[in-house]
């Protein structure tokens, strides 16, 4: 055979392959969809709606600390954000559709993000980590003082009203499929997002910063992108949650919140699609089922334990150990 | 009595005071995270849970064993420090060659396990733990009553750091461990044990924090839960200053607590936030930190 012949070979051979994983991630597509749209009949549609809003928030954490590498130990502070402003306004005033506090929520959320990444952009690594921490307890003690929040107490009986006006939302069904197609929604968008140029430059960062710097990007304005979307996807999440469960409080703000959305992400997989969504089932899985049982009053050392082993153990998380299991044995 | 833009100057003094000690706090907080950040490159996120296990210690050694303050201002770092080097063994050494983020993350983790395991045991409501009686009463300064405990905690508490500062900068075993902030490998090849030194320097960062927590039993309320507010407070601290210089940490620790105690005086709503604050002005003027190096 000469040179060509092979590289032709190579490349129908790649080809193939990537299209037989195509259909692969199709198939498994559809099955979840199914899945996701049978669920209510079988499971409580409000413990499935925690999940979602969960999901929603460790995706969109991922965004960044997955696909950009930052490591952000401040994501409650958006969560909560989302969750208070959207529950203040739905709460306060009665002409505004449930769409519109959302919208709102998302919002103020995306700005205080924006801020965030100013600030915080200014130093990297682990520095990145404590500067968006100590920011997030600055949010937090906003709240706490703040007189509109309801303090230790939490801000209750927010109105889940109707969607457009039309749709009642008070109906669990109906409202599990709102938040189901706004969770799908956005994780298609992550999913665009991380597969077009600008999600592999971000990708690049991830992999060798003074590279991508040397290749002329603009290194900065990116990762201040890739924080305010991640920003503003965890305040539609928390914006949600307090529709849902028409409560907000400061559990969303502790920096509890955001420890607990880096094990989600990390236990399911970093640098996936799917992972921080199997990872979120399974931490509120785990939460719920323990919180049941004799061992009520020791989910944190175990949740402490599993972060351990995980990081020790296995680093790329469920759907990674996944990932390379499949590409080793099956071509 | 004198006035100070309405506040009385006793109680400036006052608040002065335990700003002076709370500065104390964060300077041997943050002189651990720089030793411990100096030779290993990560941030102990168990820093505050250590500081915790530190104070939790004195008071259960005296009501278990009836170990009295002085002996356990010794033993209680000493057994924390035991901890760390476990820790650092069992856990850290491990993921040594993965990205820092992971060795963060982990100790965030451990701190999660003991704090949660205290909890567990000894509720969150606090122990107590009474003052040594050679501390109770003060002195009148004439401007100022200066209890006699709050003196000792800022005469150990310099001490302490200047030791360390000492040690680290003067001494052979300090050369040591600056050689390792350079190159470790390189001293590797001189021949010098770094894993051990690496154990060490863990065991002697939490040692740090340990003794702290010995100092704040008397006078803070001993909780499983105290370690975790005071360590974000200690990070904010850390980006103000840097963790380049041990100095620096020192300075700026015991410079950041006089601001907080300032701040309680004169507009007291903004005192849990105001170290918060510095942070995001130093961010935007100076973003490697008023004695950093490196961005």
């Amino acid at each position: 055979m000469s040179q060509t012949d092979i590289q032709s070979d190579i490349q129908a051979s790649i080809l193939r392959q990537q299209k037989t994983e195509n259909r692969r991630k199709l198939i498994l597509n559809g099955v979840l969809l199914v899945l996701l749209l049978l669920a209510p009949f079988v499971l409580y549609p409000v413990f499935l709606m925690k999940i979602l809003c969960f999901a929603l928030f460790a995706v969109a954490f991922n965004l960044l600390f997955g696909f950009t590498g930052l490591l952000s130990f401040g994501h409650a502070a958006f969560l909560a954000t989302g969750g208070y402003t959207t529950g203040y306004l739905l709460s306060n005033f009665s002409g505004l559709t449930t769409e519109m506090g959302i919208i709102a929520g998302t919002l103020v959320a995306t700005l205080l993000g924006l801020g965030f990444a100013l600030l915080s952009i200014r130093r990297q690594g682990i520095y990145f980590a404590m500067v968006t921490l100590a920011l997030a307890q600055l949010v937090f003690f906003f709240f706490v003082q703040a007189p509109f929040t309801g303090g230790e107490d939490g801000m209750h009986g927010v109105p889940r009203g109707e969607l457009f006006g039309l749709i009642n939302l008070e109906d669990n069904l109906n409202m599990y499929y709102f938040v189901l197609a706004v969770f799908l929604g956005c994780y298609l968008l992550v999913q665009r997002i991380v597969s077009s140029p600008y999600g592999h430059v971000l990708k690049a960062i991830k992999q060798n910063e003074s590279r991508a710097v040397s290749l002329g990007y603009k290194v900065d304005r990116y990762k201040i992108l890739a924080f305010v979307i991640s920003a503003a996807l965890a305040g539609l999440a928390g914006s949600m949650k307090s529709v849902v469960f028409q409560l907000a409080s400061l559990n969303d703000a502790h920096w509890h919140m955001s420890g607990e959305v880096i094990l989600m992400t990390l236990i399911g997989g970093m640098g996936t699609l799917l992972g921080p969504v199997l990872g979120a089932t399974l931490v509120v899985n785990i939460e719920y089922q323990l919180g049941q049982g004799p061992l009520r009053d020791w989910v944190d050392p175990i949740l402490g334990g599993i972060f351990v082993l995980t990081v020790l153990a296995f680093r790329s998380g469920i759907v990674g150990e996944v990932q390379k299991f499949v590409r080793k044995n099956m071509g | 009595m004198s006035m100070i833009f309405g506040v009385p100057i006793a109680v400036l003094y006052g608040q002065l005071l335990i700003g002076i000690i709370n500065g104390a706090f964060y300077a041997l907080l943050s002189l651990g995270l720089a030793v411990i950040f100096g030779l290993l490159k990560i941030i102990n996120f168990a820093h505050g849970a250590m500081y915790m296990l530190g104070a939790m210690a004195t008071v259960i050694l005296f009501d278990t064993l009836g170990v009295n303050y002085w002996v356990a201002l010794f033993l209680a770092p000493v057994l924390v420090g035991i901890v760390g080097v476990l820790v650092e063994y069992f856990l850290l050494r491990r993921i040594a060659g993965q990205d820092h983020i992971y060795s963060l993350l982990l100790t965030f983790g451990v701190a999660l396990i003991m704090q949660g395991i205290l909890t567990n045991i000894y509720g969150v409501s606090g122990l107590r733990y009474s003052m040594p009686d050679v501390f109770k009463g003060g002195v009148n300064l004439g401007f100022m009553f200066l209890p006699f405990y709050r003196a000792w905690v800022i005469v150990a508490a310099l001490l302490v750091c200047f030791g360390t500062w000492f040690m680290i900068e003067k001494t052979k075993l300090g050369a040591y461990l600056r050689a390792g902030t350079e190159d470790s490998q390189l001293m590797q090849g001189f021949g010098i044990n770094v894993p051990l030194l690496v154990s060490l320097t863990y065991g002697f960062g939490v040692m740090l924090a340990a003794f702290a927590g010995v100092l704040a039993a008397p006078i803070y309320s001993v909780t499983p839960v105290m370690g975790s507010h005071i360590l974000i407070v200690v990070f904010a601290v850390v980006v103000i200053g840097g963790l380049g210089s041990i100095g620096g940490a020192i300075i700026t620790g015991i410079l950041m607590g006089v601001v907080e105690g300032l701040t309680k005086t004169f507009y007291p709503p903004a005192s849990s936030a105001v170290i918060f604050l510095v942070m995001v002005v130093v961010l935007m003027i100076r973003p490697s930190g008023l004695f950093g190096k490196e961005a």
